[in-house]
């Protein structure tokens, strides 16, 4: 009998270390200026799969995110943010898809960066 | 001259020949940016480092494939900025304590329209409710043109709203999302809640949403009220005015714990100087008295996601009027002079309490219990009537999401006890409501150009019967700054006759209710649709700030209890056979000319039917024609935080029906229709400190005034004697003076 008890448990235990958190957060760096770059980046990371919840700050370019472990990871998240043409900490999102983003969104030029200053 | 030369030719050189990049690292103390020193500045990824001198000064090598560089201290954010050229840096680091506090220094608009909310929503600042300084709900809209401030019939001297040619029974009115001014509170209830309670407004126009009930059909108006936590510690506001009205405002507010903070508000109010100045014997404004007490609790537990509020409230309103001459000891039940006297008490108690879930935080619940006891004591002239309403209301509301934040939903059950003890005339009326219901609401937001909420809710009521109630807002944005709504939806209530017409107690009218057995005084429920488009464009002019909105909506009622004057010697209540709508069109416009001056034009159209026993008709009193015009100005703050503002309102009401036929008007001495009618309020503040400020004002400057109110006021128990053929100031000019003195 004890020894069915202490293999449950030990199945329990596997099962709780393998189960991936459904409400996993995360807070990433993502660049942007604007809050149309807000709606773009808060829509490419929402529309990513198992992503719950998507928070980005124009203030402080902090992206909080909370999703889903067990659908999707942070890699993921950041290649679709970053295809939408905004670089997050880990993946620079490539010219062309920068290049095509409102010019008032160009958040890699320092003169756009000081115009938004008085946002 | 020469140094230069060289200094210009040199220059370039120096730039080329360096690779290193110079900068400063700075943080914010009180808005002014101090240099940081001993901050690391380094390459992302690579050992290339610095750290910032005495003077928050660096220099850093420099090549071109570096590109990001990470700024970090101990307690501040670490921030990375890209870096393309070799330009100077100047960056600022944010304290890792001022994190959660992000303050935005814009100057925001005291009335504003949202361009995203899928509902037709106007938010009313405190900074509005300051524009017209008096005094309680009913009279903070005089400065918005979606509600209509109407005149006060001749003898209560309470000010009635309508919004889209609607009386306000149509109109859900809430206090912090309870619905609040209904049943018995209908007439007066908007005088029982004081101006300065009021933290802010929101106006939904159209059909609402079904989280708050199924009662509203013309649209919703929900007040939040003064929050302890928030509010000053201590407020004072004085009020006097020439017509004889005086208010007194206390607000003492205080933190008890950690998490428990306390507001204790007083108000009130009197009027004791008699006023006659159309000499036709009748008080031209009632002698009134309130005390108005409460107490609120405001509980915030931030780190396990718990809030909640309790509030405790009494009021006490005591109003006379009449004859001038009238004594109630001597006079009350004779006909040796025609008086009225309304005693109204009422006690509430309301809880609400709220969780959010702090790891997840689109799952929140809520729970609003609302507890109120009514009591009103009246007569006017030799008409009683009294009226008891107990109301019991209670909601509980649960939010999350499906899938992601895009789709969220909203469900939850309510449960509604109303009990009503009417005395009118010599006969009694008793009735007792209760419903059960529950609720569902859908929103879809794509964070972009649309988002819409999709409603229903399904009660069961003892005299309403089961129902369901469908309610829909949809906001599409195919370009910039721009938002189209539309809106559709159901309504459902039953009409407390006598107490949304008290007035017609003050009339030699016959009361005749022509009911059919229905279960509310023998009349069935009112039923409605309510539709909307509106158009909202924001745009620049003169490179100022612009929008202008037009809105469309119209009310078809499935049935209605008609409130029938047409008769002048009688006052009918039927339920609707035939038509009944209104419809009413609004452009507005919003422009900013110039800086800190903020002006609002409106022009109304209202078309209000009804068919009654004698035909269809507009609604008697309600204007085809309304422009309203609001202009406000305020001067730069100076550096002890004094200013001026001024602020000017302009109303325009277009000719009004009466009600009974143009021979029977004739010989009371009035035409079909009014003369149309201009207002003028204006108000002068002077600020002087954030602490400390009065303003002084002018109601209707212009000295407007309806000539004989009272018609048969010569002999008030005769059979013409009606109070109710107002359309227009009754007062003339009035000019007030008040102080407010606060301390955070």
């Amino acid at each position: 009998m004890k020894s069915i008890i202490a293999i449950l448990g030990i199945f329990l235990i596997g099962a709780t270390g393998f189960a991936q958190n459904k409400n996993a957060k995360a807070s990433i760096k993502v660049d942007g200026v604007c809050t149309m770059c807000k709606e773009r980046i808060e829509k490419a990371s929402i529309q990513a799969k198992g992503v719950k919840m998507a928070t980005w700050d124009v203030n402080t370019h902090q992206l909080d995110l909370i999703y889903n472990e067990g659908k999707t990871d942070l890699k993921e998240i950041q290649q679709s943010v970053a295809d939408s043409g905004h670089d997050t900490q880990d993946i620079k999102a490539k010219d062309e898809v920068y290049e095509n983003i409102d010019p008032c969104c160009r958040y890699r030029d320092q003169q756009v960066i000081d115009d938004h200053k008085n946002d | 001259m020469k140094n230069l030369l060289y200094l210009l030719f040199i220059m370039p050189l120096f730039v080329f020949s360096q690779e290193k990049i110079a900068g400063t690292i700075t943080e914010n103390i009180n808005n002014e940016e101090v240099p940081l020193s001993g901050a690391n500045v380094y390459w992302l990824n690579t050992s290339v480092g610095t750290v910032t001198d005495f003077d928050g000064n660096f220099e850093i090598a420099y090549k071109p494939e570096y590109k990001k560089l990470v700024i970090s201290f101990v307690g501040y954010k670490t921030d990375t900025i890209s870096v393309y050229s070799s330009k100077r840096i100047t960056h600022s680091l944010t304290s890792t304590a001022n994190l959660d506090q992000v303050t935005v220094t814009a100057r925001q608009k005291a009335t504003s329209r949202s361009f995203i909310q899928a509902a037709n929503v106007l938010s009313v600042s405190s900074a509005e409710l300051l524009k017209a300084a008096c005094c309680n709900l009913a009279e903070s809209f005089e400065t918005n043109p979606s509600i209509d401030v109407n005149f006060a019939d001749a003898i209560s001297g309470t000010r009635q709203i309508k919004m889209l040619g609607l009386t306000s029974p149509y109109i859900l009115i809430t206090t912090e999302n309870v619905p609040s001014i209904r049943g018995a509170s209908q007439a007066y209830g908007l005088s029982f809640i004081p101006g300065t309670w009021v933290e802010s407004i929101q106006i939904t126009k159209g059909a609402g949403s079904v989280v708050n009930g199924y009662e509203s059909i013309a649209g919703q108006i929900n007040a939040e009220l003064q929050k302890p936590a928030m509010d000053d510690k201590l407020f004072v506001n004085a009020y006097g005015a020439g017509n004889g009205r005086f208010e007194l405002n206390t607000h003492l507010n205080t933190k008890v714990s950690e998490r428990w903070s306390t507001g204790l508000y007083i108000h009130g109010n009197m009027r004791e100087t008699e006023f006659d100045k159309n000499d036709d014997s009748f008080l031209d404004a009632p002698l009134m008295q309130q005390v108005n007490v409460m107490n609120r609790w405001q509980y915030t537990d931030t780190e396990n996601g718990y809030v909640g509020f309790f509030n405790v409230r009494y009021m006490n309103d005591k109003k006379q009027t009449g004859q001038t001459f009238f004594d109630p000891d001597k006079d009350r039940g004779t006909t040796n002079a025609w008086g009225s006297e309304i005693k109204t008490h009422r006690f509430d108690v309301s809880g609400k309490f709220g969780y959010v879930n702090p790891d997840i935080p689109w799952r929140t619940g809520g729970l609003q219990i609302a507890y109120s006891h009514h009591d009103q004591e009246s007569y006017f002239g030799l008409n009683d009537y009294n009226i008891q309403h107990d109301s019991f209301y209670a909601n509980l509301l649960y939010n999350s999401i499906i899938s992601d934040s895009r789709h969220k939903i909203k469900t939850g059950l309510s449960a509604t006890y109303d009990g009503y003890d009417e005395l009118v005339l010599n006969e009694n009326f008793n009735r007792v409501e209760n419903s059960v219901g529950a609720f569902f609401e859908y929103n879809f937001d794509n964070l972009g150009d649309l988002n819409f909420s999709a409603g229903i809710r399904a009660d069961v009521h003892n005299t309403l019967g089961t129902f369901l109630t469908p309610r829909f807002h949809l906001r599409y944005s195919p370009w910039d700054k721009s938002a189209f709504r539309i809106s559709a939806g159901r309504g459902k209530r039953s009409a407390n006759i006598f107490a949304e017409n008290q007035s017609l107690f003050a009339t030699s009218r016959s009361l005749n209710i022509l009911g059919n057995g229905g279960k509310v005084y023998g009349l069935d429920p009112e039923i409605a649709w309510n539709y909307g488009v509106s158009y909202m464009q924001g745009f620049n002019l003169f490179n100022r700030k612009a929008d202008v909105t037009f809105d469309f909506y119209r009310t078809d009622f499935v049935n209605q209890i008609v409130v029938d004057w047409e008769n002048p010697q009688q006052i009918n209540f039927y339920n609707l056979e035939g038509e009944s709508f209104s419809n009413n069109f609004q452009a507005e416009f919003n422009y900013s000319p110039f800086a800190h001056f903020d002006m609002r034009l409106a022009y109304k159209y209202y078309d209000v039917e009804t068919t009654y026993l004698s035909g269809k008709k507009q609604t008697p009193l309600t204007p085809n024609h309304r422009f309203f015009a609001n202009a406000s100005y305020q001067t730069s703050q100076t550096a002890k935080g004094g200013l001026w503002k001024f602020d000017a309102t302009f109303n325009y009401l277009g000719e009004q029906r009466f009600a009974s036929d143009e021979s029977y008007l004739n010989t009371i001495g009035l035409s079909e229709f009014s003369p149309s009618v201009s207002t003028l309020n204006a108000q002068i503040t002077k600020v002087f400190s954030p602490n400390f400020e009065i303003y002084i004002g002018g109601e209707n400057i212009t000295n407007v005034k309806q000539q004989n109110p009272i018609v048969g006021s010569d002999n008030p128990f005769g059979t013409t004697f009606d109070t109710t053929y107002v359309y227009g100031p009754i007062f003339g000019s009035s000019y007030y003076a008040g102080l407010r003195y606060r301390i955070n």
